[in-house]
């Protein structure tokens, strides 16, 4: 017990910008962290490295945020020998004060003292019809195939969706060479307007973002505003061929593309914090579910910590604040002196980067409405193959109005992405057809592993 | 007092595949049923069990229920109007090359069970092996059931009781019963939030809860809760037919598997884990997990090839003999029980329902009840 | 040979990698993961299981888990997490299962 006084254990999950500024903290404060990582490389997925025989330096890979990923790269390569680093690892289940990883060598558990939980976010999906076609990606996949592997995902691609990271990916595609059939944004210009009240919080960041729009006109890519997709159009054998739309002014209309690049923002990593037994609160304001914690990152479990975007959606500069801020606070309850003068000074500026964030939300709503008018035969659940009509009849004929009641009867949830591309849409397609609101849904309960587990696994060290 | 919210014939306390099932075939003997259930029908046992629809194994004594069950599987779809995946596609249980002392228990088991309708063939060697080359080299023997087979637990207790309100039951969900008491010549419960429902007969269906409602009734039975692991893989090609099961007398070595027509394959079993029937949890222990993960690699080598992609657990209660409590209360008339599966009543679900709702409805039943009396745990305390 | 689904921006300079895919030799380069690899030269990874068409992974981030695919001997791999080698023989189907056929 003493020995874990003068060193307790701290785990941090994710070496992305939060993660990184965690574990520094906790290293400045003479603590030597456990830093697990699921990636081969530091650096999350905005600052995601390419494999260490690509060339592009951080000018092509990062443009604006060039800076910034230097500094988080520079920053963890530092520390990387001082902390207890473990890449290539993945933490899948968390229970009685251990982490449970897998690795190529294995299993084992890591206790903590305090866990600080840095995961990261993953694309917001609303289906469409035809979205299961090979050719439809998500948004983050399209930067990924260029970020770290210097490709593009078609000859011809489609942005769809909505969300700042809609116009970044599509114009660094253009940057990069790549022919954009169009940016379709779901959002009505309007949205725009109303949010600047919000988003003139971060002015640097707002800039960058109209600074995207005006080059994507200069290369001639049709961007439109207030769009609504109707399907995405192709074969279960030859993949996507484009996608049909309708305008703002009503009309209809088909692109034509062999990628559709599709994506509404993005949600949070929370499965680790579920099985961590953490308490969670329905957000109105983005319709989902987010793990409580306090200002400073603290959850409702006692030694648990959130940060980064696997907390909120708040952005990669907020993540690199909310991080310092979670160990900072992991400092103080483990009885480690803190300066209240910093902490005031990090949570204000959690507090403006949420403010711009809730203005993205007005600006970039998750266009829950199309749920309600999905066809019956498009696919909610691309693992389980399951449809809109499918989903619709075990509300109709079962009464199941419960996420999980649902998810038993449909399987809407059940594939092996463990509901992370359906969830939200399947709840709005169920709340839709029940007609009650969202929250009343509820959420998918979250279940081990958080991704697959080979039935090989064996303890580390054992063959 | 409030008026009851119901006043039928029967009232049944708990949702599961035995209350639901009892729902149903009470209403085709005519009685008028209200269902009471606190949570949602069939999501606990009822929903969470692995699926085994297997006589083989069972008690011999336990074997004309089971048969039963059988009967009324077989023709489920049917009676629901609804599939609840039910596949008759053979059952197979093993034993290890260490424990050779079990070819004669299986061929003792077999020769007994075809006298009450339970046929089974013994497997060794090459036979055994031709027909079932994923089993590894550890596996001896194995005893084939060609009648058993499996089912999909998260549909078959709901589709019972749907069949049931269909039929004219009253189904009542988010309905925890808190009390209950035979005042004069009727049973009246009451609902936490206070409501009532009455009956001149009383079936207690709760499962690992059942405990709770029979001490009401002076009738406390030593139900321990647990939770049997489960995990479940990416679909692969569908290949393998039967339900497979270890007999085995070490918990950790009881693994089985079946894979369902979609392709998944569901593991299930090794080293149980405790579970929470008061918080309405049960937690997989990931160790378990790795426990259950190695004894199937032992089992069915060809199975490390893949991957799982979700655990679950849920809240089975067991009796110290492991056998169930089923039949009329001691101590009250018009109460009956049928509760305390210890991990094993999902095959026999249907045929509990139908056992019941034929003893309530006639006053007696061709099934042998007597090693599920709960007069058996009075007698030991006194 | 029809045209790969994915298209290379740069980086065109590495040293390249010979693997299989389904028997047929694809020249891919090191560092490029699995599924570059098989969608640069390639239109798809699998067969989805429930009758919906063929697959090209989805997410490219290791959380879809759409990009899965079979080595000859029976592995799995997840094809957006997994570098290419050289040698590698991938299959989209499932290799005959040593198992037998359900009835
Ligand atoms: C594909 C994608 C592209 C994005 N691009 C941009 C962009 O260009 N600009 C922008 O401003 N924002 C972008 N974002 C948002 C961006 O993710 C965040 O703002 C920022 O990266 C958040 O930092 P973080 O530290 O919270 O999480 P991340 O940077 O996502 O880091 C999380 C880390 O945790 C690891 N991890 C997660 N779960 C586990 C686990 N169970 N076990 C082990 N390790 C785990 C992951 O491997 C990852 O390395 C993008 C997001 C995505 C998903
Ligand atoms: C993980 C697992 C795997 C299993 N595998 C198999 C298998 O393969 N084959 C097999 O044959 N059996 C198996 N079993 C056992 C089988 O599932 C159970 O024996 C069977 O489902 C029991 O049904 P039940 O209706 O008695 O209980 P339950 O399904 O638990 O139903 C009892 C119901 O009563 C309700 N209830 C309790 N108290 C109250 C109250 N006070 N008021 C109102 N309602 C109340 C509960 O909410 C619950 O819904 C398994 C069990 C588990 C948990
Ligand atoms: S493409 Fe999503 S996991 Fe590989």
């Amino acid at each position: 017990m003493a020995d874990r006084e003068i060193n307790p254990r701290v785990v941090v999950v994710g070496a992305g910008p939060a993660g990184v500024r965690a574990a520094q903290t906790l290293l400045a404060a003479g603590i030597r962290p456990v830093v697990i990582d699921e990636a081969a490389r530091a650096g999350g997925q905005i600052y995601r490295r390419q494999p260490a025989n690509f060339r592009r330096n951080h000018q092509a890979l990062y443009g604006t945020e060039a800076a910034r990923a230097q500094a988080v790269h520079d920053g963890f390569d530092a520390i990387a020998s001082a902390v207890d680093y473990r890449p290539d690892t993945l933490v899948w289940n968390i229970a009685d004060g251990q982490v449970w990883t897998a690795s190529e060598k294995g299993y084992a558990t890591v206790a903590y003292d305090a866990l600080i939980l840095c995961t990261g976010a993953t694309d917001r999906l609303m289906p469409v019809n035809g979205w299961h076609y090979a050719g439809t990606y998500s948004l983050g996949a399209a930067q990924v195939a260029l970020k770290a592997q210097a490709c593009a995902i078609g000859a011809n691609v489609l942005f769809m969706g909505s969300g700042p990271l809609l116009y970044l990916v599509a114009s660094q595609y253009v940057k990069a060479g790549a022919k954009v059939a169009a940016v379709l944004d779901t959002s009505p210009f309007s949205n725009r307007l109303r949010a600047a009240v919000d988003l003139i919080a971060q002015p640097a960041i707002l800039a960058d973002g109209v600074a995207l729009t005006r080059a994507l006109a200069k290369a001639g890519v049709p961007v439109l505003t207030g769009v609504t997709p109707l399907e995405i159009t192709g074969d279960t054998d030859g993949g996507v061929n484009g996608a049909r739309v309708r305008l703002a002014d009503g009309t209809e209309r088909h692109f034509a593309a062999d990628a559709v690049a599709l994506g509404y923002h993005l949600r949070p990593e929370t499965q680790l914090a579920d099985l961590a037994r953490c308490d969670f609160a329905f957000d109105a304001k983005t319709r989902q579910w987010l793990p409580r914690r306090d200002p400073d990152g603290r959850a409702s479990v006692a030694g648990v910590y959130l940060a980064g975007d696997g907390a909120r959606i708040l952005g990669a500069r907020s993540a690199e604040v909310s991080g310092r801020l979670a160990a900072l606070a992991a400092l103080a309850d483990l009885g480690r002196p803190v300066d209240p003068l910093t902490l005031t000074h990090l949570r204000r500026q959690v507090a403006s980067y949420a403010r711009f964030a809730r203005g993205l939300a007005t600006a970039f709503p998750w266009p829950h409405e199309q749920a309600a008018n999905l066809p019956d035969e498009a696919i909610v659940c691309r693992c389980e193959a399951v449809t809109a009509g499918d989903l619709r009849r075990v509300v109709n004929e079962t009464g199941a109005k419960e996420a999980n009641r649902a998810k038993a009867f449909s399987r809407v949830g059940m594939g092996r992405c463990q509901g992370r591309y359906c969830g939200h849409a399947g709840a709005e397609v169920i709340a839709a057809c029940a007609n009650i609101p969202v929250e009343q849904v509820g959420r998918l309960r979250g279940q081990a592993p958080v991704k697959p587990l080979p039935v090989a696994i064996a303890p580390e060290g054992e063959e | 007092m409030a008026n009851p919210v119901s006043v039928s014939d029967v009232l049944i306390i708990g949702g599961g595949l035995m209350g639901a099932s009892a729902a149903l075939f009470l209403r085709q003997r005519g009685r008028s049923v209200t269902l009471l259930e606190s949570d949602l029908v069939g999501r606990q046992a009822s929903g969470t069990n692995f699926g085994n629809v297997r006589r083989q194994g069972r008690p011999l004594h336990q074997l004309p229920l089971a048969n039963r069950a059988l009967a009324i599987w077989r023709r489920a779809n049917e009676l629901l109007s609804a599939d609840v995946e039910y596949l008759q596609s053979g059952h197979i249980r093993v034993c290890y090359r260490e424990r050779p002392e079990n070819i004669a228990k299986m061929e003792e088991y077999a020769a007994e069970a075809r006298h009450v309708g339970l046929d089974l063939e013994l497997l060794t060697g090459n036979a055994l092996r031709d027909r079932f080359p994923f089993f590894g080299p550890d596996v001896l023997a194995g005893s084939y059931s060609a009648m058993d087979g499996h089912a999909n637990p998260r549909l078959t207790a709901p589709a019972f009781a749907r069949a049931a309100q269909r039929a004219g039951a009253q189904v009542f969900e988010n309905t925890r019963i808190i009390h209950a008491a035979k005042q004069g010549t009727d049973f009246v419960v009451t609902a936490e939030d206070g409501r009532t429902f009455q009956a001149p007969v009383l079936l207690i269906t709760a499962g690992a809860w059942g405990n709770k409602l029979s001490q009401q009734f002076g009738e406390p039975v030593p139900i321990t809760p647990r939770g049997p692991n489960m995990s479940v893989t990416e679909p692969v090609p569908y290949a393998i037919a039967p339900a497979v099961g270890v007999m085995t007398p070490v918990e950790e070595e009881t693994v089985y598997f079946r894979q369902v027509a979609r392709g998944n394959i569901i593991l299930g079993g090794s080293t149980r884990g405790p579970s929470y029937p008061d918080q309405y949890r049960a937690y997989v222990l990931p160790q378990n997990t790795m426990k259950q993960l190695k004894q199937i690699r032992r089992l069915a080598p060809a199975l490390a090839n893949l991957n799982i992609i979700r655990v679950w657990s849920g809240i089975e209660g067991y009796l110290p003999d492991s056998l169930p409590v089923m039949g009329p209360s001691a101590t009250t008339s018009g109460l009956f029980y049928a509760f305390g599966f210890s991990g094993s009543g999902f095959q026999i679900g249907p045929g509990v329902g139908e056992t019941m709702a034929e003893l309530i409805d006639t006053g007696t039943t061709s099934i042998d009840l007597s090693h599920y009396d709960i007069a058996r745990f009075q007698k030991v305390e006194s | 040979m029809t045209q790969g689904r994915f298209v290379r921006l740069a980086e065109q300079g590495r040293a390249p990698l010979t693997l299989y895919v389904d028997g047929q030799p694809v020249t891919a380069m090191e560092g490029d993961t699995l599924m570059v690899a098989m969608l640069a030269t390639g239109r798809v990874l699998r067969t989805s299981e429930f009758g919906d068409g063929k697959r090209a992974g989805f997410c490219l981030m290791a959380a879809c888990q759409d990009c899965w695919v079979w080595t000859e001997d029976g592995g799995r791999l997840r094809a957006c997490s997994t570098p290419a080698s050289a040698g590698l023989r991938i299959s989209t189907n499932q290799p005959g299962a040593s198992w037998p056929t359900a009835k």
